[in-house]
């Protein structure tokens, strides 16, 4: 057994900051992550990362922006923090040695983004995320902090009371993937989990192979509430054959959207008449689709984006990486040619419950990044606003872990008995029937010795993945993942109507049952990806299960939601947080109200015109 | 009432007296047309059209996959398949022991590095089009093997952590809402650089790393080159870099056969770099005389 303070699970950009943070508590911190920390997905950023520097701009009204980009389904407590600890985030980066673009007198650069009202989005190139990444590793490099790459981590180790409020976690199971060596992790103080997106429910998606959701499942079945699921972002410019991503840097610089008219549609069809090609990507993203619907789409599936106008100068200057994706994954020269682009998923906004201070409802358990919903993005992310995100809540989830001492949390999490609870009728088998060899639920810890707790997990981990192995013949989990992700981008899409959601459902339900038969033809101890994705496509199940039951259920239109019957955004109603809770196997969906009330002011729902 | 119109191929001849909506539907209905026609020509073509790859295979525990050996797999070819496409395919229609690191799928990750036809490539970012048949996929020469096409990385990350990879200022400013201010220029001078993701191939490619397991290597040198060329960093650091980079199996150890410039996939000039390097080395050095 593997022993340590802290325990992150995940090496992108939120797992290193909050290893980082740990360990200036003076934690003992290790980093346990399935990829080598500088292969994560934060390293696929593009755009930029927001906050109020300069004059002209306040944290006020970064808050501001961002809880009317999140449609009112961002909690203030959240969103306020986020904008206060965004500027001082940025600049340590700064001071780390990150290679911002800069202005002519040495200072960092910001440009305009989609739902900004002020120009706040500081960038280096169209590779944010990537040197972003290299400068954290970096800094993990030189304070010397431990790290355990192309470990998997399976299972949380957790204490088993009923109720979830009182359980304990006292670290994780992973196995190293080169030896195929279980082991379990202890963690003194606490773990963080750090595992980012879960893009590859669906099939065409920015994101990247790795981002299965593995931190949501896990903390899920450990018995912590999944948050706004429903709430995906389609990103509105990717490249139709591959998903890969063209930033909103393109738009922020001057790019322009065109239909196969060669009519500038968010102005001249009236989508978004104040801030055309820069209104929120939900906005933009259904302008696109609704283009292609009603028949003004390029091959019947996307549009053009169009930068050639900025000069080869400028767009060398700052989207050089454009031009390299455009060529080498669509074949186009953005210099001479407009770009195809289509919506794609992009991020998920929901994801496990937690305050702003990281914790989830289980003792010792923190998620921060995308994997975690505290809640920022709400029902719509801004642009700029994920990797500020990760820097924040990853820095607080590591020094609230290693014990600094921070203010009693305004946001509530766990299950709540006297929540509102609804039955939407998900097609489940019986109860257990969900239930699949190869992964399942809280594993029953009889001790609550935190080390016999973490030996038992792992124990159990041992002999789940024996018996996946043993299987001689039955279904390739390759088959599961595909359909799983057809339905997922057939039915809960951009826009969503009730047949489709509830076909979904199903298509889950049955991709479940065919699951219980998944077989690992690969037998191998040494580098097993089959088994490795076998496990993480059990995951994906999951995650598609909440979003979609989350989407049926919320019968209203607000942010990246949109349902064809409820075209309306129902304040009345839904000023509240969808929970999906375990149960046993038998998810379970709940309600919690928003938290408009923030340190200086309470947010009243607006329109959103643009 | 349309502003700049970019280039379509849509722009046929119409009447102009007829309204906006019914121009819409008669281009859309002619585009269709254009476009089944090509869709059945193309199909014609391409019936059948398939990519034959021939994929290293190794595995030390499994009976029978110990001995090295090679796979073929026959894959349905489509426009746009790159590499790793190619890869998935076959792994997930007809092997799924087959073994091989990638994410991104977008040359940003830097994990699929591979030796396609002969070559360090990202699979990722290699087109099948481009290749001549059959494409032979190998691990990355120089570096053991794992399994089938991964590769061990642990000597590289060891020489890339060597040569001290953290910015190292001598102090930042006291007001931690206030930057360092770093000029465009020197920002231009270290860009490329900074666009190093890791991947191994200039490592593989290079002669001299192959003979000399200490050799720092062109990745590692240019890490210390974004470093020692940035101005921010204090004097002290500088010269301790130098020291770095100028050791026995630094620079001097590079026979500028411009091998790792060629493969490198972020097109980092890293020969270029390792000689300006060279250069400062000699300057130094020149002014304790």
């Amino acid at each position: 057994m593997y022993e340590h303070d802290v325990i992150v699970v995940g090496g992108g950009g939120a797992g290193l900051r909050a290893a980082i943070a740990a360990d200036e508590q003076g934690a003992d911190v290790a980093i346990v992550t399935k990829l080598h920390p500088v292969r994560s997905h934060t390293g696929a950023a593009e755009g930029g990362i927001n906050a109020a520097l300069q004059e002209g701009d306040s944290w006020q009204d970064h808050a501001y922006d961002t809880m009317k980009g999140s449609d009112y389904l961002g909690d203030a407590p959240a969103v306020d923090t986020f904008a206060q600890d965004a500027p001082e985030e940025v600049i340590q980066l700064e001071h780390w040695g990150m290679p911002f673009s800069r202005e002519e007198d040495g200072t960092v650069s910001q440009r305009p983004f989609g739902g900004l009202s002020f120009p706040r989005t500081t960038y280096a190139g169209a590779e944010t995320g990537h040197h972003m990444l290299h400068t954290l590793y970096e800094q993990v490099v030189k304070r010397g902090i431990e790290v355990y790459d192309e470990w998997y981590v399976s299972q949380v180790a957790v204490t088993d009371e009923d109720d979830p409020n009182e359980r304990d976690c006292h670290g994780v199971v992973a196995w190293d993937v080169q030896s195929g060596e279980i082991a379990g992790f202890r963690a003194n103080d606490g773990v963080i989990l750090a595992t980012g997106g879960l893009g590859q429910a669906f099939d065409h998606t920015t994101n990247a192979v790795a981002n299965t959701g593995d931190g949501v499942a896990i903390a899920y079945r450990a018995g912590v509430p999944m948050e706004d699921m429903e709430m995906i972002q389609f990103h509105p410019t990717t490249l139709p054959s591959t998903g890969v991503l063209i930033s909103e840097g393109v738009r922020g610089e001057g790019g322009i959207l065109y239909n196969s008219e060669g009519e500038r549609f968010m102005f001249e069809y009236g989508y978004a008449t104040n801030d055309g090609e820069l209104a929120s990507r939900d906005v933009v993203a259904r302008a696109e689709l609704t283009e292609v619907q009603e028949g003004r789409g390029v091959d019947d599936e996307y549009v053009y984006l169009d930068m050639r106008h900025l000069g080869e100068e400028r767009i060398t200057d700052r989207l050089e990486n454009i031009l390299h994706l455009a060529r080498d994954f669509e074949g186009v020269d953005g210099l001479e040619e407009p770009m195809p682009v289509k919506p794609g998923q992009h991020y998920a906004m929901g994801g496990i419950e937690v305050n702003e201070h990281g914790e989830t409802c289980i003792d010792g358990l923190y998620a921060a990044g995308e994997c975690a919903c505290v809640s920022l993005h709400g029902g719509n992310r801004l642009g700029g606003n994920a990797l500020p995100e990760l820097l924040v809540f990853g820095a607080r989830a590591g020094s609230h872990a290693a014990g600094a001492d921070m203010p009693e949390p305004k946001i509530q999490t766990g299950p709540d008995p006297d929540a509102e609870r609804e039955d939407i009728g998900v097609p489940v088998g019986e109860p257990g029937a969900t239930e699949a060899a190869a992964d399942g639920g809280a594993v029953e810890n009889p001790d609550s010795d935190p080390k016999a707790v973490v030996e038992t997990t792992a124990e159990e981990e041992r002999e789940r993945i024996e018996t996946l192995l043993e299987r001689e013949d039955g279904v390739n989990h390759a088959d599961v993942r595909a359909d799983l992700q057809e339905s997922m981008t057939e039915n809960v899409n951009v826009f969503r109507e009730e047949g489709g959601l509830k076909q979904a459902l199903r298509d889950i339900q049955d991709a479940r049952e065919r699951y219980q038969d998944v077989y690992v033809a690969d037998k191998s101890r040494t580098f097993n990806t089959d088994l490795q994705h076998t496990i993480e496509t059990r995951n994906l199940l999951d995650v598609a299960e909440a979003i979609t039951m989350g989407a049926l259920a919320r019968d209203e239109f607000r942010g990246a939601h949109w349902r064809k019957e409820h075209q309306e955004r129902k304040d009345d109603e839904y000023l509240k947080h969808t929970l999906v809770s375990w149960n046993d196997g038998q998810p379970e969906l709940w309600y919690r109200p928003v938290i408009l009330e923030g340190a200086e002011q309470t947010y009243e729902p607006k329109v959103r015109s643009y | 009432m349309s502003t700049q119109t970019p280039d379509t191929d849509s722009e046929t001849e119409q009447p102009s007296s007829t309204s906006p909506q019914e121009r819409r539907m008669a281009e859309k209905q002619a585009r269709k047309e254009q476009r089944d026609a090509d869709e059945a020509a193309a199909a014609d073509e391409i019936q059948g059209e398939t990519v034959e790859l021939k994929v290293f295979r190794y595995d030390p525990e499994i009976e029978g996959k110990e001995e090295p050996r090679f796979d073929s797999f026959t894959v349905p070819f489509e426009k746009g398949m790159t590499v790793l496409d190619a890869l998935i395919y076959a792994r997930d229609e007809y092997d799924s022991s087959l073994t091989f690191r990638h994410s991104c799928r977008q040359a940003v990750c830097g994990s699929d590095a591979f030796f396609v036809n002969g070559s360090q490539r990202l699979g990722c970012q290699t087109q099948i089009a481009d290749l001549e048949g059959p494409v032979r996929v190998e691990p990355l020469p120089h570096q053991e093997v794992v399994k089938d096409l991964v590769v061990e990385m642990d000597h590289f990350y060891d020489q890339m952590e060597s040569v001290d990879p953290f910015f190292d200022p001598d102090e930042t400013p006291d007001d931690e809402l206030e930057e360092q201010r770093q000029d465009r220029e020197n920002r231009e001078k270290v860009k490329l650089s900074t666009r190093c993701i890791w991947c191994g191939a200039c490592m593989s490619s290079c002669n001299i790393a192959a003979g000399d397991n200490k050799y720092l290597g062109p990745a590692a040198i240019n890490k210390a080159y974004r470093f020692y060329m940035d101005e921010r960093e204090g004097e002290n650091k500088r010269q301790e870099r130098l020291e770095i980079i100028e050791a026995e199996h630094g620079v001097w150890r590079c026979q500028t056969q411009f091998s790792c410039t060629n493969v490198c996939p972020k097109d980092i000039p890293l020969t270029e770099h390792i000689q300006e390097l060279k250069r400062e080395a000699v300057k130094q050095n020149l002014k304790f005389w």
